[in-house]
């Protein structure tokens, strides 16, 4: 790996998006247009306060996944990447230098989207605000990350559509969002500790419901970013400079 | 010894894709600083022949030789110019943002930029985007990153389709100027009257290396006046062959 070509890949990436304004504009403001609207169906309700927080976990690691998955595709399918991996860009480079890119994009939008929630709808932060912008980057990377590997297993965009149903809902359903993960049947449970977007929803709702728990937090986000990484390494494994 | 020997050499190459076998058995020399023309018809191999070279291609069998080392070397990263048959550059960037960004990839001067658009003649084209330029210039584009970094070998697959005339003659003498230089090519197309332009002429036919010859010597052996002809004429004999030895 070399930052070099690690940090030149991350410049391209976001450039390529940076004519691309209403993907832009879409990436940034989504996110807060759906948690205010979710704030107003929960205006009578006290439910917004708990459903909130999970919100500004999962709009950015959803989004990211996405749009991850679809880019680094569209890599594959028109040569650009099989012309990179004639030339001397490592894997890590290509993966990372994509992160990094999108990385920075979901550290923007979770700071709109925690702004929105927490200035315009009401939502109470009892920890660090701060500390909930890090938990959703982390997820917002997660996202990413899984993207690139979800990708190496699609050869069409329906199929990689379709991954977002297989990979991502299960997590959202067993995530702890709909019921506490406490409540859930033994090995639903069990399954759930071993997902990645359950420590992330976890560590979401420790910091807006006890000012005290910032030391579980980070525990958690220890946790995705290791899924992060764990993501990351796999799927560089799967990209090949020899292909049949 | 090194820079004396052929720009590649592969011996007993064979590639399989899927269940058949694409490339068999095959032979093939392209001689440093001259231009090589592969021609075949489509689905003859070339395009596989040209991935194993640049070490993209899985092979099932034989070695590939490339500027006197193993097929797909790290080392050879930087020393190969490789045009694929999709154009293979970024649609959502402009011609000089690719070629800062393939150019940062092999550690090419920046001043390459400057040089390789004009010589692809996309000077008036370099602040626009790609993805808003004709199928003939987008395929410019594709040269251009090749050229960067001004490698040993180019290998450019199809490097001329939906050019005009004008531009697949410029484009010629482009080539043949680097040939000059001492740059080895190996030019794929099946446009038949582009060997005419080559130094020498593979002709690839159904996985199997029908001829490695001279423009001028394929036309004495086979009695012909046109390449068209001339190839046609080899695909009968091998046909012919195969019919008798089967």
């Amino acid at each position: 790996m070399n930052p070099r070509l690690t940090l030149a890949t991350t410049a391209r990436v976001l450039t390529q998006i940076r004519h691309d304004p209403r993907t832009v504009v879409l990436l940034l403001l989504v996110p807060s247009l759906l948690i205010g609207l979710m704030a107003w169906i929960f205006v009578n309700t006290k439910e917004f306060e708990t459903i909130g927080p999970a919100l500004l976990g999962l709009f950015p690691f959803i989004i990211m996944f996405l749009i991850t998955s679809i880019t680094t595709l569209r890599e594959r399918r028109s040569g650009t990447l099989e012309r990179l991996m004639t030339m001397p860009l490592g894997k890590f480079d290509f993966i990372v230098g994509y992160t990094l890119a999108f990385g920075l994009l979901a550290i923007i939008q979770s700071l709109i989207a925690v702004g929105y929630a927490v200035w315009v709808c009401g939502l109470t932060i009892s920890g660090n605000v701060w500390l909930l912008v890090l938990v959703a980057v982390a997820n917002a990377v997660l996202g990413t990350t899984l993207g690139l590997f979800a990708s190496a297993f699609a050869s069409t965009e329906f199929q990689v559509v379709q991954f977002m149903p297989a990979l991502v809902f299960p997590q959202i359903l067993l995530g702890g969002i709909f019921i506490p993960r406490s409540q859930m049947p033994d090995v639903l449970r069990s399954i759930s500790d071993w997902l990645p977007l359950s420590h992330s929803i976890e560590a979401l709702q420790k910091v807006t419901t006890d000012a005290s728990g910032s030391g579980t937090v980070l525990r958690e986000v220890g946790i995705v970013a290791l899924w992060a990484l764990a993501f990351v390494v796999v799927g560089s494994l799967t990209l090949r400079r020899r292909t049949e | 010894m090194m820079n004396s020997g052929p720009a590649v050499v592969t011996t007993g190459l064979r590639v399989r894709r899927g269940k058949s076998e694409v490339l068999h058995d095959l032979n093939v020399a392209v001689p440093r600083g001259q231009v090589v023309g592969l021609l075949g018809p489509s689905g003859s191999g070339k395009s596989t022949l040209m991935r194993s070279i640049v070490g993209a291609q899985r092979i099932a069998g034989g070695t590939v030789t490339v500027l006197g080392l193993p097929g797909g070397s790290p080392s050879l990263r930087r020393r190969i110019g490789y045009v694929t048959q999709s154009a293979s550059v970024y649609e959502d960037l402009t011609v000089t943002q690719n070629l800062l960004y393939f150019g940062r990839v092999i550690g090419a001067p920046r001043s390459d930029i400057d040089r390789v658009v004009r010589e692809v003649d996309l000077a008036a084209q370099a602040n626009q985007l790609v993805g808003r330029l004709s199928g003939g210039q987008l395929s410019r584009v594709s040269l251009a990153v090749a050229l960067l970094g001004s490698p040993e070998l180019l290998v450019l697959d199809e490097p001329t389709v939906g050019l005009d005339p004008v531009l697949r003659r410029d484009l010629w003498t482009l080539f043949a100027s680097l040939a000059a230089k001492g740059v080895s090519l190996l030019v794929s197309s099946h446009v038949m009257d582009e060997a005419t332009r080559c130094d020498r002429i593979l002709l690839l036919h159904d996985g199997n290396l029908l001829a490695d010859e001279t423009p001028s010597e394929l036309l004495s052996q086979t009695h012909t006046t046109d390449a068209d002809d001339a190839f046609l004429a080899l695909i009968a004999q091998a046909q012919n062959e195969r019919g008798a030895a089967a």
